[in-house]
Formats: structure tokens, C-alpha cells, sequence
């Protein structure tokens, strides 16, 4: 029994990394099906803003506060993730809508100039264009209705985003000054450490959890509410399910199709950024960091059929269990006498790159019966 | 029409002449580290003629052709290994050693032979790809899915690969260049440029084999297939079948060139089967003009080249050149540097700039004109 619940606590730790790196995508490849193979890269972004949020949180203005960088960091790295994200369907993914494989190789270029980009920029001035960008959004919005349909706008256009850079400049230099770590670039790998209340473990029936893994479940559980009911219930929500289905009959009914593609880049994005918060937690961060969970995440999003939550929640709880009973050899311990030819079968896959020979595989086979995944959309469709 | 047509032709000459010439002159004008270099972009060129005719031609963009490029480059290290293994305890290459390995595992046998090998070198690539491609094509996966299906698969050969010390070397690979071919050291200069010229004629071979392939019926079923396949599939061909054909095809010469390849690194690895060097496979075919075979073999010797020379002067700077040639070719090329030569390119930018008029035609004929595939 305890056996099982521990295997049972790992694999859904491991779903439910796999489900906060593949809901972004769900999004993203599921409603727009835009092939962003920058979205590691994102979940890497998102991983340095927690490194930088918890340095700020090391300077002794807020240091009584170190304890809650962590949510912090949460809001941090969604608005990161999402503005690059933003910057990106606007400068070069628009122009490819309806071309998924020229986007696949378009953000395959955007990945590596953005992994290049965490080595050879210092932290703190990727910080300070990040701010630059931020204010130079939000102040439109602040700013009243008046002034914006004047007739000299812009003058008021130059007059924001000359604020933001000033503000990002000098957010910059305060960020290279006082955090000297941060004012160099470096290529090495940075390491987030986790604050005392996430250290050690958790007990439970005799079975000590991790606490860190606990946060993580927690995160996914959370981010996955929000969007289901984002998407269900909200009105933008809505907008976006709109023009998935059809986008010239929204576009006819007065739904800002442009504005929507905005928001759902930016929102599948900025999950990636959750994501690598959480993937911070785990280990350490450095440039490639996103690469190794990419090809997984589309696994997940094929395994479970596009453009379905249930189906991604799914499968990327059934591939963490799958990984950790077959990669862990879970299943000699619960099986002790299996005949020889299978136990030494169990054991050539037992370890966590065979095991993930094995799942692949697996998923490969299981396409071959399903090929449209868990759950294929439904209806009638001419194919293309 | 017809004068545009011969000026292609034209045009093509002139490429293939430049080609030969460079390949005639390189051994005596380059020194022999670029030699070997030039050599390994040209070995390149094999695999980009393959992601062409998948991808420029029939539209099924592969991102796992690594796998079929390392098999290939395993079988002709395998061989070389066990050809120079005499001297070593037990008769078997030196590394099995380090893990304790008594005896040869049972699939390195065959690779004694050299006959063996050769036929091995595209034919296990070509087999592992008609198997894989029939499973996929099969179930009617295409596009993006397929995309991520081979990457999928990519991954897991190179787990495998990089898993098994005992069988393969796993992450060390196996090395090559202080193997024994005929009694001569494989890595030494002498050697080299003999397979600076095997390469090269390997390389005209290719493009030969490859453009006969499309130029026919056949090449017009995969265009077909590229631009509408259910039109094909109800017009009564099985499109299965084709694309299984072409995708072998492509395994095929992805093996040949990773075993020229091989030879001429001096060392195999499973490095060979990460998702990067896959894509990049893609980016030549894609800088040099899919559709257009010499593009490839052009966008692969020029990329790589590039890439060699500015490594050496910035290394830090070639992910961003690198990134951004990506996102230009896609976003403002996309027939790539050949297509855009061919096609009507260069008049539109000089009438862009004020130089000419610009070409004013029917729609239709545009169209026409752009459906013409140029060999």
C-alpha cells in the first residue's frame, strides 16, 4: 500500500510538471495551432525571472519578505514570459497564422536566439527591457481617454514609452549595482534555492513527501483551474473559443480577432513562464533548460488530442506514473518473483532515459490505434 | 515563358560548373583542415537532398532525419572498428573492455563483413525509415503531428543510443579516425582526400539519383501530394505508399551521408541524434530553396561553411546569426536563396528600387509559373 501511494505521489510530481509545461502549449498549439518550439525557451525565461526576483528579494529592503519570493516570482515570471511571448506573436507570428510548420522552424530560429541571448545579455538588463516593455503596455491603459484621442497622440505615444525607458534604464543600473551577480553575463548555470518553508519533507502515512513537489502540484492544480474557467466562463474566454472554431463568423460578429490571437499567445506563454518557476525548484537553471522538456510537452498535447484540456491532464498524468513505475523498477517491487526473461526486461528499461525509450514508444503504438489521441475533436471535417 | 525557362537553365549550368570547379580545385588550393571540412559540408549535402525531396517535394517536414544520419555512421564505424580490432584482448574493440564486455554482442557480427556494410549503410537507415514511415503514414498522421512524431522518435533512438555503454559506447560513440582501412590509418591526410573524392562523387550521384526521382511520374504524385493529398488519394493512388517510398528514400541517403560523414569526423556519437542538428538539416534545405535540389546541396556547404568561419572569429555570435536567418528565410523568403534567384526575385527588388519596370502578368500564369518545378 505504501508502496503504491509513493509511486502514485511521484508519478502524478512528474504529471504535474509535464501538465504546467504542456498547458501552455495545449493553448497555444491546441486553440492557434502555432507550433512554438520557443515555448521551452519561455519556460527558461521564466525560470531566470525567478532566480532575479529571489536576488531582489536578498537586498536588504526586502528581506523580511524572503519567504514569499516564490508567489512573487509566480506573477514575475507570467508577465515575462507573457510580454516576450506577445513580442513575439506580433513582430513574427502573425505573419505565419495557417502555417504550422513554417512557424515550427520560425520559433526554432526565436529559441535560439533567445538561449543566446540568457548568455551573452546581462540578467539585469534582460530585467531592464523587460520593464521597459511593461510600462511602456500599461501606461496607455492607466492613462485617461482623453488624452489618448487629442490630436497630437503621438506625443503622448513618445511621451510613454520615453517614461518606460527611462524607468527600465534606471531599474537596470539599480539592478546591476546592487546585485553584482546579475551584472555580468555569464553562460554558466544559476541555482534557485527554495526558502526554509519549502525544504524538507512532508509526512504522511509513514511516507515522507517532498515539499517542493507539493508546491509544484499545487501551482499545476491552481493554473489549471484558472484557465479552464478562463476559457469557460470568462468573456474573452469565450472570444478565444470563438475564433478557434471559426474566424471569419467572429471576425463578422465584432470579436477583435487580432486582439484575441494577443491574448492567447500571451496567456499560453506566460503558463510557460509558471512553468518555469517550477521547473527552477527542481534543479538547476541555465540556457538549455527549456530543450529538455519541449519534445515531452508535445507528447503530452498529441497523447491527449489537441485542443483538449481533459485529454492533456490525462496524459500527462498517465506518462509521470507511467515514468516512474517503469524508470524507478517499480514494478519488481511490487511483482517480487516475475519470471527472469521479464524482470531482466523491467530492469534493461529501469532508468529514467530508458524508460523514457519506453513511453515513447508506447505513445507511438497507442497512435497507431488513436491517432488523433485520447480525446479527437469531434464532427466531420474534410482533412486539411 | 521559354526564354525565362532557358535562362534557368542557364543559370543552373553555371551553378554546376562553379560546383565542379570548386570540387576540382579545392584539394590542391585548401589546406588539408579545410579540405576535410569542405568535405564533411559536402557529405551534408546527401542528407539535405533527402530533407528536400520529404519535405521541398512532398511536404512532410521530418525532423528526425538524425536518426537515419547516425545509423548510417554507426554501420561504417561498427565496421572500421572491428576491421583494426585484432590487436586488442579478446579480438573485439578496445572500449568494450572498459565495461567488461567478453563478447561481441551478437548484431556487431554481421559487420565484419564489407560487403555488408555498404549495403548496411543506407540500407538499415532506409529500412528503419519505411518502417517508421509506414506506421505513421498509415494512420494518415501528417503535418505538424508528423513533425513531432519523428521528433519523438529522434529522442528516443538517441536515449537508446546514449544509454547503451555496453552495446555501443553509448555518449562516447565510436571513433574512426585512429582506425585501419586497407593498412592506413583512416584519419590520416592521404586518406582523407580520397574521401574528399569519394564524397564529392557520391554527392553528383545524389543529386543525380534524386532528380530522376522527382523527375518523372513519380515526382509529380509527390508534388501532388505536397499540395493536395486527399485530391490525390480520390484521384485513386495509394498515398501511403508513396510517401513510405520517399521517406525510405530520404533514410536512405541520410545513412550515406552520416557515414561519409563519419569517416571523415573521425568519431560517431549519439550527438548526431540531437533535435538541433535535425532541424538545422531542415534550415539548409530551407536557406538553400526547397524544391530545388541543388539548393540543398548549396544551402548545406554554404551554411556550414559560414558557420565554421564565424565560430572562429565570434563564437557567441552564430546562435543569433543562425536564429535570425531562420526567422528571415521563413518570414520573407520562403522559397529560399535558389527560389528566389529563379524565381523573379532579382527583377522585383531592381524594380523595387526604381531601376525597371516590374512585371505586370496574368494571376494564372503567376501561378503556372510558380508550380514549375526547376531541377
Amino acid at each position: 500500500m505504501q508502496l503504491i501511494l509513493e509511486s502514485l505521489f511521484n508519478g502524478v510530481a512528474i504529471g504535474s510538471v509535464l501538465l504546467i509545461a504542456a498547458l501552455g502549449l495545449a493553448i497555444v498549439f491546441g486553440l492557434m495551432g502555432v507550433i512554438n518550439l520557443a515555448h521551452g525557451e519561455l519556460m527558461m525565461l521564466g525560470a531566470y525571472s525567478t532566480y532575479v526576483t529571489q536576488l531582489v528579494f536578498k537586498t536588504p529592503l526586502l528581506q523580511p519578505f524572503y519567504n514569499c519570493y516564490v508567489i512573487v516570482s509566480l506573477i514575475v515570471a507570467f508577465l515575462v514570459a507573457g510580454i516576450v511571448g506577445i513580442l513575439l506573436e506580433r513582430s513574427i507570428i502573425r505573419r505565419l497564422y495557417g502555417n504550422p510548420l513554417e512557424t515550427l522552424l520560425a520559433t526554432w530560429g526565436v529559441s535560439l536566439i533567445l538561449q543566446q541571448f540568457v548568455r551573452s545579455v546581462p540578467l539585469a538588463y534582460a530585467s531592464g527591457f523587460i520593464i521597459t516593455i511593461l510600462i511602456g503596455l500599461i501606461l496607455p491603459l492607466i492613462i485617461p481617454k482623453k488624452v489618448h484621442h487629442h490630436s497630437r497622440a503621438y506625443v503622448v505615444k513618445a511621451g510613454v514609452w520615453g517614461i518606460s525607458v527611462l524607468f527600465g534604464l534606471l531599474s537596470a543600473n539599480w539592478l546591476a549595482t546592487s546585485i553584482s551577480r546579475i551584472g555580468r553575463a555569464s553562460a554558466r548555470n544559476v541555482d534557485v534555492t527554495a526558502p526554509m518553508w519549502m525544504r524538507g519533507g512532508f509526512d504522511f502515512l509513514g511516507i515522507t513527501f517532498p515539499v517542493t513537489r507539493l508546491v509544484i502540484i499545487i501551482i499545476t492544480i491552481i493554473s489549471v483551474f484558472s484557465v479552464t474557467w478562463f476559457l469557460n466562463q470568462s468573456v474573452w474566454g469565450m472570444r478565444i473559443r470563438a475564433v478557434t472554431q471559426n474566424r471569419e463568423m467572429s471576425e463578422c460578429l465584432g470579436i477583435a480577432t487580432n486582439k484575441v490571437d494577443v491574448l492567447t499567445f500571451g496567456i499560453g506563454s506566460g503558463l510557460a513562464g509558471v512553468a518555469g518557476v517550477a521547473v527552477s525548484l527542481l534543479g538547476s537553471v541555465g540556457p538549455n533548460v527549456g530543450g529538455s522538456y519541449i519534445v515531452g510537452c508535445f507528447m503530452v498535447v498529441v497523447l491527449g488530442g489537441v485542443g483538449n484540456l481533459l485529454g492533456t491532464i490525462i496524459a500527462s498524468f498517465s506518462i509521470g506514473i507511467m515514468t516512474d513505475l517503469i524508470g524507478a523498477g517499480r514494478l519488481i517491487s511490487i511483482w517480487p518473483d516475475m519470471p527472469t526473461p521479464l524482470a531482466s526486461t523491467v530492469d534493461f528499461f529501469a532508468t529514467t532515459s530508458m524508460a523514457r525509450v519506453l513511453i515513447f514508444a508506447l505513445i507511438v503504438v497507442f497512435l497507431q490505434f488513436r491517432p488523433s489521441g485520447l480525446f479527437p475533436q469531434k464532427g466531420r471535417m474534410v482533412e486539411n | 515563358m521559354g526564354n525565362n525557362f532557358k535562362n534557368k537553365r542557364l543559370f543552373t549550368l553555371l551553378i554546376w560548373i562553379v560546383i565542379i570547379a570548386t570540387i576540382i580545385a579545392a584539394p590542391s588550393l585548401l589546406p588539408s583542415f579545410r579540405l576535410n571540412l569542405l568535405g564533411r559540408y559536402l557529405s551534408l549535402a546527401i542528407v539535405a537532398l533527402g530533407v528536400d525531396l520529404i519535405w521541398g517535394f512532398t511536404g512532410l517536414l521530418s525532423l528526425g532525419q538524425g536518426i537515419f544520419f547516425a545509423l548510417g555512421g554507426y554501420c561504417a564505424a561498427m565496421f572500421l572498428q572491428l576491421n583494426s580490432a585484432a590487436g586488442f584482448p579478446n579480438g573485439i574493440p578496445e572500449f568494450f573492455g572498459l565495461y567488461g564486455v567478453q563478447n561481441l554482442p551478437f548484431f556487431w557480427e554481421p559487420f565484419k563483413s564489407p560487403i555488408f556494410t555498404l549495403l548496411a549503410i543506407w540500407l538499415i537507415p532506409s529500412l528503419v525509415a519505411g518502417i517508421l514511415g509506414f506506421l505513421v503514414f498509415r494512420n494518415r498522421i501528417k503535418g505538424v503531428y508528423f513533425s513531432i512524431l519523428t521528433q519523438a522518435a529522434l529522442l528516443v533512438f538517441f536515449n537508446f543510443f546514449n544509454g547503451q555503454q555496453r552495446l555501443i559506447n553509448g555518449t562516447n560513440g565510436l571513433k574512426t579516425d585512429v582506425t585501419k582501412l586497407f593498412g592506413q590509418m583512416v584519419g590520416s591526410d592521404s586518406m582523407q582526400s580520397i574521401f574528399f573524392w569519394i564524397t564529392s562523387l557520391l554527392v553528383i550521384l545524389a543529386w543525380f539519383f534524386t532528380r530522376w526521382v522527382v523527375s518523372d511520374r513519380f515526382g509529380k504524385i509527390l508534388i501532388g501530394i505536397r499540395d493536395d493529398e486527399p485530391r490525390v488519394r480520390f484521384t485513386g493512388y495509394n498515398t501511403t505508399l508513396f510517401k513510405t517510398i520517399v521517406f525510405s528514400i530520404a533514410g536512405g541517403l541520410a545513412g550515406v551521408s552520416g557515414a561519409l560523414y563519419t569517416v571523415q569526423s573521425g568519431i560517431v556519437s549519439p550527438q548526431f541524434m540531437t533535435v538541433p542538428f535535425s532541424i538545422e538539416m531542415v534550415i539548409w534545405v530551407a536557406v538553400g530553396g526547397r524544391g530545388t535540389l541543388l539548393g540543398a546541396i548549396l544551402g548545406a556547404v554554404m551554411i556550414n561553411y559560414a558557420k565554421s568561419l564565424v565560430s572562429e572569429v565570434l563564437p557567441a555570435s552564430w546562435m543569433f546569426i543562425q536564429g535570425g536567418l531562420f526567422i528571415l528565410v521563413v518570414t520573407c523568403l520562403p522559397e529560399g536563396i535558389l527560389g528566389w534567384l529563379q524565381g523573379n526575385g532579382p527583377r522585383n527588388l531592381l524594380a523595387r528600387l526604381g531601376l525597371t519596370r516590374p512585371i505586370t502578368t496574368y494571376p494564372s500564369l503567376k501561378e503556372k509559373d510558380k508550380d514549375e518545378v526547376i531541377l
